[in-house]
């Protein structure tokens, strides 16, 4: 194709768009609610993302040990975990610092200070806290532990107890909601996804149902396929980037006032600073998808009108 | 030029043409009457490829436009200039841009173009309608707007379906006028019509159809049915 048919059915795209009147305004604003729901769907999967991630790190495994254990031996045991490919992180709490949080924590609970000051010396075993990539992973993980002890010099194990098993349902049952969600969210942004995808499809064949006569009489006057679907194509395309450009823009307004109004409840997801960290991200989905989509729509409903 | 071999064509269980043989000479101009449903329009149809026949062969020219791939029928069309009844004019294009619509479609240079559809405009007698939509223009500016269009390529054949059908004693006298002066400067030329008045003006060879046959082929000019 030359540069002289390419040139043509830009222009006569552009025309048509232009000239459209109320069809290409209402395929603009159906395409501005697909690209719109799209949007909210790239907003309720970072949402869903962050709310499991929030969930995911608050569940860990705690590794007592032996007052006795040396620190040394401690942090040979935290370079073995660390080492597994199923552990995210490792974090040493000694047992000065179990001392000091835990004073901390009952700072207004004299009670319990007194008794711990009439024990003398520190009860308190140092630990390490284990968190998992995945919570399904803990088992694994706990079983390394038991199948290699980590042992002191004189040959006894330094590890006191590991909290997991009686967190192990907590842990399990959160897992597989974590999963469940996690499907059933996606599918649910999927299915959304889809509907809309096929609403806008649904709308380009309409305009285009319209200028059937039209296609027919191009074809009666000898232009080939190709010249009479492009310029189609071009109104497709040029309509899906104003309605990407109008969701783009509104979007700004709608994020600002529902990370205002939804950060509480989301537990600290601000939709609005999610948009501004990720505009390149949801610019680039946003205008792919309009001009797919438009391409896409046009030549597909375009060519039940070609055979004649 | 035109060779309609024992053509058939049905629809179903109804035969709309059966077993017509035709041939049409280049630079003739030929009317083809018949009632409504008697097969005028189907005969046109399977000339430009729009219908596939039935049973028989249709020849323009060496090619039989049978065996024409659907990827190759563009390029059969740009030989045929076509005029409908309802004139079949792009609605979001201007007056101009419908005419230069078909040279596009040919593949023609942007000068062509800036020089042949003013010209064509003019012979037409709407120059001042070239910024005009169609539904700006009325029934027998159309129509010439229609003709504009398809002789812009100047093609080997015109084919007229009812072309006044549409369009009052006036504009129809003019669109029979414009047939004929294009027939004179050698354009071979195919009518369809109900209009007597027509057929009698034009004064050229007759063919008359009548449920899907062809039942009269006279040279002399005159409507008969």
């Amino acid at each position: 194709m030359n540069w002289m048919v390419t040139k043509r059915m830009l222009v006569a795209g552009g025309k048509n768009f232009a000239r459209g009147g109320a069809v290409s305004a209402a395929t603009v604003l159906i395409m501005t609610v697909t690209l719109g729901i799209i949007a909210s769907l790239i907003f309720l999967s970072a949402l869903l993302s962050y709310t499991l991630t929030t969930i995911t790190q608050k569940v860990d495994v705690s590794v007592y040990f032996v007052t006795s254990a040396s620190e040394s031996d401690i942090l040979a045991v935290k370079d073995q975990l660390e080492k597994l490919p199923q552990v995210a992180t490792v974090s040493y709490t000694s047992a000065a610092d179990a001392l000091t949080a835990f004073r901390a924590r009952h700072a207004n609970d004299q009670l319990t200070l007194q008794a711990l000051n009439e024990l003398g010396g520190n009860p308190l075993d140092a630990s390490l806290e284990v968190q998992a990539k995945d919570p399904t992973q803990y088992e694994s993980i706990v079983s390394f532990l038991e199948a290699s002890p980590a042992l002191s010099s004189d040959g006894t194990s330094i590890v006191d107890r590991v909290n997991y098993a009686q967190n192990k349902e907590i842990i399990d049952r959160l897992a597989l909601a974590i999963q469940a969600t996690r499907s059933i969210g996606f599918a649910v942004i999927a299915l959304f996804a889809i509907a809309s995808i096929l609403i806008a499809f649904a709308t380009v064949r309409l305009a285009i149902y319209t200028a059937k006569e039209e296609i027919s009489v191009m074809r009666l006057v000898g232009a080939s396929n190709i010249y009479i679907q492009g310029p189609f194509v071009v109104t497709g395309v040029i309509t899906g980037v104003i309605a990407a450009a109008a969701v783009l823009i509104l979007l700004w307004p709608a994020a600002w006032y529902a990370g205002t109004k939804t950060e509480g409840w989301f537990g600290g997801f601000s939709i609005a600073s999610y948009y501004a960290d990720h505009f390149a991200l949801v610019f680039s989905i946003l205008t792919l998808s309009g001009i797919v989509l438009g391409a896409v729509a046009s030549v597909l409903a375009i060519r039940k009108y070609l055979k004649i | 030029m035109i060779y309609f071999d024992k053509v058939t064509k049905r629809y179903g269980d109804t035969a709309a043409l059966e077993g017509v043989t035709i041939s049409v000479a280049p630079k003739e101009f030929v009317s083809i009457v018949g009632h409504s449903g008697a097969g005028k329009t189907t005969l046109l149809k399977l000339l430009l490829a729009e219908e596939r026949p039935t049973d028989g062969n249709v020849f323009f020219e060496s090619i039989d436009v049978n065996d024409l791939p659907s990827s190759a029928l563009h390029h059969y069309r740009r030989k045929i200039g076509m005029v409908f009844q309802d004139f079949r004019l792009i609605p979001n294009k201007t007056a101009y841009e419908n005419i230069a619509f078909a040279m596009e479609a040919a593949g023609r240079s942007d000068e062509e173009i800036a020089t042949d559809v003013p010209y064509i405009l003019e012979l037409v007698n709407l120059s001042d309608k070239a910024a005009h939509f169609p539904d700006q223009l009325s029934g027998g500016e159309k129509q010439r707007i229609a003709i504009g269009r398809a002789i812009i390529n100047q093609p080997d054949l015109i084919v007229a379906d009812e072309p006044t059908g549409n369009l009052d004693p006036i504009n129809t006298y003019e669109v029979v006028e414009i047939l004929k002066k294009i027939n004179e400067l050698g354009t071979t030329i195919i009518i369809t019509t109900h209009n007597k008045g027509v057929v009698d003006a034009i004064g050229k060879r007759v063919i008359t159809v009548d449920r899907g046959k062809v039942v009269r082929d006279d040279a002399g000019g005159k409507y008969s049915l």
